[in-house]
């Protein structure tokens, strides 16, 4: 089980991680504007000297450190917009109820206790994200609320928590504004020209209308490969760690096993939204439940989730383990 | 003369650590107790409500309510922390009993106040449960830290002490702090 005192070392980890992510993210971005500066011929290469000011390069460090500082401070409001959540409030007993246990689980954890957001959709699923556990957010999925007991939704909120103790949720929500950031914007740029070609028709010859197709076209073929990369840059290891961190806070392996069991039943993956975000959720949002049992080395590398099979399998070795009965002597 | 400035030096650094991570540990304790402490309150002011709720409904736990609102009365007068436990205790395990007698009683279900107090109270109860597991924890973190060599040294020096545990009595032990009522509506 994951003790107290490891969760400090996984946050070292997180901010190391983000520090790591922002920084190249800037670099990126310089080394294109420096790109686009050759290119323009205000920065040139004479006698073996680099002459001229890097303008574009200049405005490149601008923006790139604009668009960090905003990710940081705004990055969870950006991702609950792009999954459509809303405020989960106590207008009902169930949505009490997972008000509730989003407390319970808070003092199980030792954390402030996070917002709640729900998302209207039917498939079971959940995410947290945040700057860090003062400023955190839980966002579940209505079917979560409709498919789940207090048990089961004591399991999955405990994984969430883990990964708002450890800081996950900092370094998840800065890969899903950067670089996911590109997949959504693809995502609306496709969705803005299918509006588009519907509306009007004359628009298609004009010199802006080739240059949004450009566009278009170009961020359609890097978006795929950058989640790829995500995936690749996000571990797997996070979410058995956070499944064994869930276990150590409700005492109880089987909320969590039961929990994931029912989820693994369930076929319909979210509706929109999600490709910059899938690596998130407690379950990956794309792929019905079932389709993910693939654990080839490929499937494991680029998958953002561990197969829904093995996390059960290691759930069920604790409930059936030595941890189950030390934990109730504790509990 | 350099080797020893630097003994000297580290052992300062441990001496200055040891002392800082015994006084979170400390502090970790007393807030986890203040944990517990708020949500027992919380639970004292729910009591009334909940007798007023089901005493028209309920003629047969007629005994066990009794006993919690005479436990609650122990507790709130209780001249120090073990008779005050130990009367939290009772109210918790009768508390267990009503809440889940509560499923047989069709009319209760069907009330809105009711299943809303019956919301609060299992929050409550789970609260005060995981509060509890939190500062045992916590006291398990002070005690090790406090008796494990060489911390034990500074520890006895500086005048830091091991806490208790928070035990619940036996049948305390036997409710379980999960989930009733309000199954999903598969």
């Amino acid at each position: 089980m994951v003790a107290a005192t490891d969760f400090r070392a996984l946050e070292r980890n997180n901010r190391r991680d983000t520090v790591i992510l922002i920084g190249g993210f800037v670099l990126l971005f310089v080394i294109l504007g420096c790109g686009v500066d050759f290119a323009l011929g205000t920065l040139q290469l004479r006698n073996g000297g680099i002459y001229g000011a890097p303008v574009c390069g200049f405005l490149a460090l601008i923006v790139a450190s604009f668009q960090s500082m905003v990710s940081y401070f705004a990055g969870a409001p950006l991702i609950l917009l792009s999954v459509h959540a809303r405020p989960l409030m106590p207008d009902e007993t169930r949505h009490q109820m997972v008000l509730d246990v989003i407390q319970e689980m808070a003092i199980a954890a030792r954390l402030p206790v996070p917002r709640a957001y729900v998302i209207p959709d039917s498939s079971p699923n959940a995410f947290a994200t945040g700057r860090d556990p003062n400023h955190s957010v839980i966002c579940v999925t209505q079917g979560l609320i409709d498919s789940m007991d207090r048990e089961e939704m004591q399991g999955v909120i405990g994984h969430e928590m883990s990964h708002i103790a450890d800081y996950d949720i900092r370094t998840m929500m800065m890969v899903a504004v950067l670089v996911g950031g590109i997949a959504m914007l693809s995502d609306f740029m496709v969705r803005v020209s299918f509006f588009r070609s519907e509306d009007r028709d004359s628009d298609r010859d004009s010199g802006a209308g080739m240059l949004i197709a450009l566009v278009i076209l170009v961020l359609a073929v890097i978006a795929p490969a950058l989640s790829q990369l995500m995936a690749m840059a996000v571990s797997r290891e996070r979410e058995y760690l956070a499944d064994a961190s869930s276990v150590e806070f409700t005492r109880n392996p089987r909320a969590l096993l039961r929990a994931l069991q029912r989820i693994a039943e369930t076929e319909s993956p979210l509706k929109e939204g999600v490709r910059g975000t899938a690596h998130l959720f407690i379950v990956n949002p794309l792929a019905s439940a079932t389709d993910d049992d693939d654990d080839g080395f490929f499937a494991n590398l680029l998958s953002t989730h561990p197969p829904l099979r093995k996390r059960i399998e290691r759930l069920q070795a604790m409930a059936g383990g030595p941890t189950a009965a030390s934990a109730s002597k504790l509990a | 003369m350099t080797i020893l400035l630097i003994v000297i030096a580290v052992l300062v650094v441990y001496v200055i650590a040891a002392y800082n991570s015994l006084v979170s540990a400390k502090n970790n304790v007393e807030n986890s107790w203040r944990q517990i402490d708020v949500q027992l309150k919380r639970r004292h002011d729910l009591i009334p409500n909940l007798v007023e709720a089901v005493k028209g409904y309920m003629t047969f736990e007629r005994d066990t309510l009794t006993q919690v609102v005479e436990a609650r009365a122990k507790a709130v007068s209780a001249p120090d922390q073990v008779s005050r436990l130990a009367a939290e205790s009772q109210i918790t395990s009768g508390l267990g009993k009503i809440l889940a007698v509560m499923e047989n009683y069709p009319q209760l279900k069907a009330d809105q106040n009711v299943m809303q107090l019956q919301e609060e109270l299992t929050t409550t109860e789970n609260q005060i449960a995981f509060a509890r597991q939190a500062y045992n924890d916590a006291v398990l973190t002070l005690n090790t830290k406090t008796e494990r060599f060489p911390g034990n040294i500074i520890a006895t020096n500086f005048g830091f002490k091991g806490a208790e545990y928070f035990q619940g009595v036996p049948e305390d032990q036997a409710v379980p702090k999960v989930d009733l009522g309000l199954t999903p509506r598969a």
